[in-house]
């Protein structure tokens, strides 16, 4: 347990330092696509879904790994989807238009 | 190389494109690269997983993944106007998810399961139990399947307070036993009346901190999640969603003056309904469609307010007409964006870009607000607490303290609303009585759209 505690707490750490920084800087304009998108990216809980799945270990852990995919693949794609669809509507009046 | 180091070469690469995701949101110039970064990151990730040690079942991962996105296309095309529901349903789906992982991590490892992943499994579903319940009451709420009002009782704090110690007690005995595994899904059943409970008393207006404190908590569950596992890329998405929530929360409480607990314990509405029904009637001047549109088309600058109200009347479309005809015109029009307009942080600047007005005309609070001692014309459109002057000067209102666009500064006040009636909050605004403010009323879209009818002088 030791070490890799240790290294998941220092990972954990300096993520959150990123991700602090990182999305201070993400425009006000752009919160809403930002909580799909991470959404979307927190969906990545999907690998120890699939695993629990593709091991079927247990026919608990199957069933429930089954429907933890099928969860995390909504938010992936739909997360992932409705987040371009918001950012394509953001245009400029910079550029002359046609 | 062994496969499972291949695989942590490829969750490397993925913890790295997620990042730089999402450091592309920082501009709507670069944002779409931001989603792609995401989706390489995303699908590297998936595949290198399926190379995993002791995979035998291919077949119902495939299947699972095609019901899931089964699901996911029809929640990505939904309209805009409800993008905070279909937020608050993702951020379930996704705490049901870690909820269930964890659940089964637990049966396929107990009675020994070492005392850290106890402990952090258990902070896994108890934060993914309550995320979901909370989250599945903020989308109804949301939806308006269930009532907006805070649904308070006494002794409510104190009931919830019993429930969450019942589970952090739970925790503790199975981390100090445990062999005790019957007690785990009391944990999972308390955690889930506990979401629910912690989002009833919680009003509609407030649900733009609720919707971000949830993301914060979908976030920590699924980094605990990643300890369980010993998945970093996991950690890394859930701290980078875990701080993006906590952000916005922080943004989302001051822009309404509130702190988290205050949300949390306050019930927000009630307050305000004793202080609402005590003013007489006072003078406030109207004008006509007409009158509307001779001032301003006479204007320089116009900065038009709108709040939720505008996009529950469906008049966004038309207020890009209104912009267009002024623009046309050499009228210099912007738009006032309150960090609480819409129902979800930035939820306002998405509908008014789905209209096709250019974000570069949607201005933060705290950039216009000097500006409208300049401006001719401020044109509110459905919003009402978010331009209360006594917010700045009555000490004994209730919104005293919260920020808000100064509207009254502007040399003429234009409000487009139904009637008198007080607003979301139920607080009486001063703003309608000034010398310089005029009542439009009616509803919002029909009257821009005879505003702009006016201003195109009858085409259209």
């Amino acid at each position: 347990m030791g070490s890799t505690l240790i290294d998941g707490l220092f990972v954990f750490m300096l993520a959150a330092f990123i991700g602090f920084e990182v999305i201070r800087r993400v425009s006000p304009l752009l919160h809403t696509p930002l909580m799909s998108l991470t959404n979307a990216l927190d969906a990545i809980a999907v690998v120890g879904a699939i695993v629990l799945v593709g091991r079927h270990e247990s026919k608990l852990a199957f069933i429930l790994g089954v429907l933890a995919v099928i969860a995390a693949t909504s938010n992936i794609v739909g997360g992932f989807l409705i987040t371009d669809r918001m950012l394509k509507m953001f245009k400029s009046s910079r550029p002359t238009k046609p | 190389m062994t496969s499972q180091n291949v695989i942590e070469i490829i969750y490397l690469v993925a913890s790295a494109l997620f990042i730089l995701s999402l450091k592309w949101m920082s501009s709507p110039a670069s944002a779409r690269h931001g989603v792609w970064a995401g989706e390489i990151g995303m699908l590297l990730a998936v595949a290198g997983t399926l190379l995993s040690r002791g995979i035998v079942d291919y077949k119902w991962i495939a299947i699972a993944l095609v019901l899931g996105s089964g699901i996911g296309i029809p929640l990505g095309m939904v309209q805009m106007t409800a993008v905070p529901q279909r937020t608050a349903l993702s951020h379930a789906f996704g705490a049901f998810c870690v909820t269930v992982v964890g659940a089964a991590e637990f049966y396929l490892s107990t009675p020994r399961v070492p005392p850290f992943k106890m402990a952090v499994l258990s902070l896994e579903v108890i934060l993914g139990g309550l995320t979901f319940t909370g989250s599945l009451m903020a989308a109804g709420k949301l939806q308006e399947i269930l009532p907006q009002r805070p649904l308070t009782y006494k002794g409510q704090n104190f009931v919830n307070f019993l429930l969450f110690a019942g589970a952090v007690g739970i925790a503790v005995s199975l981390v100090l036993h445990p062999g005790m595994a019957h007690l785990f899904p009391f944990m999972i059943a308390i955690a889930l009346v506990f979401g629910v409970l912690l989002v009833i008393p919680i009003g509609g207006a407030d649900m733009p901190t609720v919707i971000s404190l949830l993301n914060a908590y979908a976030g920590l569950s699924a980094a605990a999640m990643g300890f369980v596992l010993d998945n970093k890329l996991l950690i890394i998405a859930g701290a980078l969603d875990g701080s993006s929530g906590l952000i916005l929360s922080v943004i989302m409480s001051k822009a309404m003056n509130r702190s988290f607990t205050n949300v949390l314990f306050g019930a927000f509405g009630q307050v305000q309904a004793s202080t609402a029904g005590v003013q007489e009637a006072k003078p406030v001047r109207s004008a006509t469609a007409e009158e509307a549109a001779g001032i301003l088309a006479a204007a320089n600058k116009v900065v038009v307010v709108p709040g939720y109200g505008m996009a529950v009347a469906q008049a966004q479309h038309k207020v890009r007409e209104l912009y267009d005809a002024l623009s046309k015109r050499g009228v210099d029009v912007r738009f006032a964006i309150h960090p609480v307009a819409g129902r979800m942080p930035g939820h306002m600047n998405v509908l008014l870009a789905e209209a096709d007005i250019p974000y570069d005309r949607l201005i933060e609070m705290d950039e216009i607000n000097g500006d409208f001692p300049q401006t001719d014309v401020a044109l509110v459109i459905g919003a009402n607490d978010v331009t209360n002057p006594a917010a700045r000067s009555d000490a004994s209102s209730p919104i005293y303290g919260m920020p808000i666009l100064d509207v009254d500064k502007a040399h003429t006040v234009m409000v487009i609303k139904r009637s008198m009636s007080p607003g979301f909050a139920g607080i009486d605004n001063p703003l309608y009585y000034l010398d310089h403010t005029l009542m439009l009323f009616g509803d919002a879209k029909a009257f821009v759209n005879s505003i702009v009818h006016e201003l195109t002088g009858g085409h259209s």
